[in-house]
């Protein structure tokens, strides 16, 4: 037909903001007027976030401000009610928790969920899973590409566990691991995905000073050598405002303020949500 | 990591050489006439009832889903290899590879039933999950004892209303099937258990099983981590009803003529009985309690003062044996006992863990 065609135009928010080192390349999570509603009640409303190929994002707000409901919404644990969310310019729409991990997003969890009965090591092949595939024929039979594949496993497993200096736990059962090293398994596992984007939902919560420092060590290590993107949930201030490029501040289920560290510390929107309005002075 | 490589392998060399040397025992007692009629006569049973255990171990140890029809499969299996038996008759005369074919048979029927009965049922969880699979069961013995088959030269007959069926009648609704003779032996039964513990235990210890364990333990997180739980709990369940489809065509083979109700409910409790009394999830355990709980009440039989109330002996023995497993105080002995052995082992294990658990308690006393 000689009729032409008409351009599809999409609505694009123009407030985010990107690394100027992930320009020109195409942004790994790009959420756009995502909304849940549960009952009625509106959990997260409108909520827009571009994060780039290799930002370290930061999510924060008052307790119940819906953060963890947005890691449920883009890891399609929750479908939204309302927007789309691209993964690495992929329409996630119709997709489940699963086929969302294979296009590249993994996480962690607020309250640890590790396979607790089995060792260190398993945990880790559980999510290199996908990643070095052989059928269960295979495994029954134990053909040699059972042999070949479990082998690259295992050093895989062990080379990702050196990250946290964690390979010599290889053997233990993880339920049996203390809090810190239980963290950074979970951590472990989501990484063993290969993942473009990895979501850490309070990574530092319980963890002493020493141990949350060297964690901000460690995220910036996994970024760089995995040149992946992190978005993460956190409260201790200490550690958001040291490694997130770009932060957004959630409250009531919507944003209410995005930007650099240095812009989010002094909103007056943002003090607001943390320590209250202050009284104005009856005339 | 060489350390856990070794458990599981010795646990797994040990499992098999336990079986092959209790068969080798046996099977020279048996040869040289020293088994009693009573014993000779649970050889079979036996293995048919390990090999239902190990297969619903699976499901209700690895997978995580309490399934009480387990005894439907073995239903389907014994029937369709009684007619593939009975087929067989003039075209094989060997005993054995006859019996072979019917037990592939068995499993394909019982598999396909388990595929069409995992698609409904493995979308639900936990209690319910249990009370459909129980219903299943039953329904899979109800059409099985309507089920007519006959034999004559045009070929099969198969009706599910009308008695009358030219030919020779091979399945006769309630009056259930005959099977081509008394063809099962203790060695192909003990093939069956040996192909039964290959089977499950490699899946056990492959990247599926697992998968399954991780399902398992936490669904939410194993999705995450990009695993499908409708493959495989599905894979489990089907792997399950297949191994349940050879015992009973094993089972159908060894008492000659089948009848649907030697496969009704309480037989699948009997089997989740042997499972829970070895250990959920210990595949070791379900073989010796199968073997054992199998032999237990013949062996009562033989006692003149247990003759009578034989099952209530029975009934009592695995009441005390449950409690005594789960009481603290046992456990606590064998932690002690376990203890014995780890304190030599001590002296070579990093000391990473302990300094981490120091840490960890100065963290939780700052906050």
């Amino acid at each position: 037909m000689s009729e032409k065609k008409r351009t599809n135009m999409v609505p694009f928010p123009s407030d985010a903001i990107i690394p100027e080192r992930d320009l020109g390349t195409r942004p790994v999570l790009d959420a756009r007027h995502l909304g849940v509603e549960f009952g009625g009640l509106k959990a997260v409303d409108d909520f827009n976030m571009i994060i780039g190929r290799t930002e370290i994002a930061g999510l924060i707000g008052p307790n119940g401000a819906g953060k963890t409901t947005i890691f449920n919404l883009i890891t399609k644990v929750y479908q939204p009610t309302t927007g789309t969310i691209l993964i690495d310019g992929k329409d996630t729409a119709n997709m489940n928790t699963i086929q969302v991990n294979k296009a590249g997003i993994a996480r962690t969890f607020q309250n640890i969920r590790l396979f607790d009965k089995m060792s260190v090591e398993d945990n880790v092949k559980i999510g290199l899973h996908n990643g070095l595939g052989y059928s269960a024929a295979t495994g029954i039979l134990r053909l040699p590409n059972y042999w070949r594949k479990e082998k690259l496993m295992h050093e895989k497993a062990l080379e990702l566990l050196s990250i946290f200096d964690m390979q010599d736990m290889a053997d233990a059962t993880a339920g049996s691991l203390p809090y810190g090293a239980q963290r950074r398994l979970e951590i472990v596992r989501a990484l063993a995905t290969s993942p473009k984007l990895l979501l850490l939902d309070e990574p530092a919560a319980g963890m002493n000073p020493h141990e949350t420092e060297e964690l901000m060590e460690n995220i910036i290590k996994i970024r760089d050598t995995f040149q992946i993107a992190i978005m993460l949930i956190e409260h201790d201030m200490n550690l958001v405002m040291g490694i997130c490029e770009g932060i957004a501040v959630l409250n009531y289920g919507s944003i209410i303020a995005k930007g650099t560290p240095e812009q989010i510390q002094s909103n007056p929107l943002v003090i607001e949500a943390y320590l209250g309005k202050q009284k104005e002075a009856k005339a | 990591m060489k350390k856990k490589i070794n458990k599981t392998f010795l646990m797994n060399t040990f499992t098999y050489l336990l079986v092959i040397v209790a068969f080798l025992v046996l099977n020279s007692l048996l040869e040289g006439g020293k088994l009693g009629y009573r014993m000779r006569g649970q050889l079979v049973p036996a293995c048919v009832f390990i090999v239902m255990a190990v297969s619903l171990n699976l499901v209700v140890g690895i997978s995580g889903e309490l399934s009480l029809g387990h005894a439907g499969f073995m239903c389907v299996g014994a029937f369709s290899s009684s007619i593939t038996i009975a087929l067989l008759n003039a075209a094989v005369p060997n005993d054995i590879l006859r019996l072979v074919i019917g037990m592939v048979v068995g499993a394909a029927f019982a598999a396909l039933t388990g595929v069409l009965v995992g698609i409904p049922v493995l979308r639900l969880r936990g209690d319910y999950l249990a009370i459909v699979t129980l219903a299943f069961g039953e329904i899979i013995c109800d059409i099985i004892s309507c089920l007519y088959v006959s034999l004559d030269d045009k070929g099969l007959h198969f009706s599910f209303i009308d008695p009358a069926l030219p030919g020779k009648m091979i399945v006769n609704g309630p009056m259930g099937v005959m099977t081509g003779g008394r063809i099962a032996t203790f060695a192909i039964g003990f093939a069956l258990v040996l192909f039964t513990l290959i089977v499950v235990l490699n899946l056990i210890n492959s990247r599926s099983g697992r998968a399954m364990m991780a399902l398992r333990d936490n669904r939410i997180a194993a999705e995450s981590v990009g695993i499908s739980a409708t493959k495989y709990k599905m894979m489990a369940f089907v792997i399950s009803a297949a191994l349940a489809g050879m015992a009973g065509a094993l089972y159908g083979a060894n008492i000659g003529t089948v009848t649907y109700k030697e496969f009704t409910f309480d037989k699948s409790i009997l089997v989740l009985v042997y499972v829970v009394f070895g250990g959920i999830g210990n595949i070791l355990g379900s073989v010796i309690s199968a073997a054992a709980l199998t032999v237990l009440p013949e062996i009562l039989r033989s006692f003149p003062e247990f003759k009578e109330n034989r099952m209530l002996v029975f009934a009592i023995v695995l009441i005390i044996v449950m409690l005594i497993t789960n009481s603290t105080a046992v456990k606590g002995w064998i932690e002690r006992i376990k203890g014995l052995f780890r304190k030599k082992e001590e002296a070579d294990l990093p000391e990473t863990t302990e300094t981490e658990n120091v840490q960890t308690e100065e963290g939780g006393a700052e906050e």
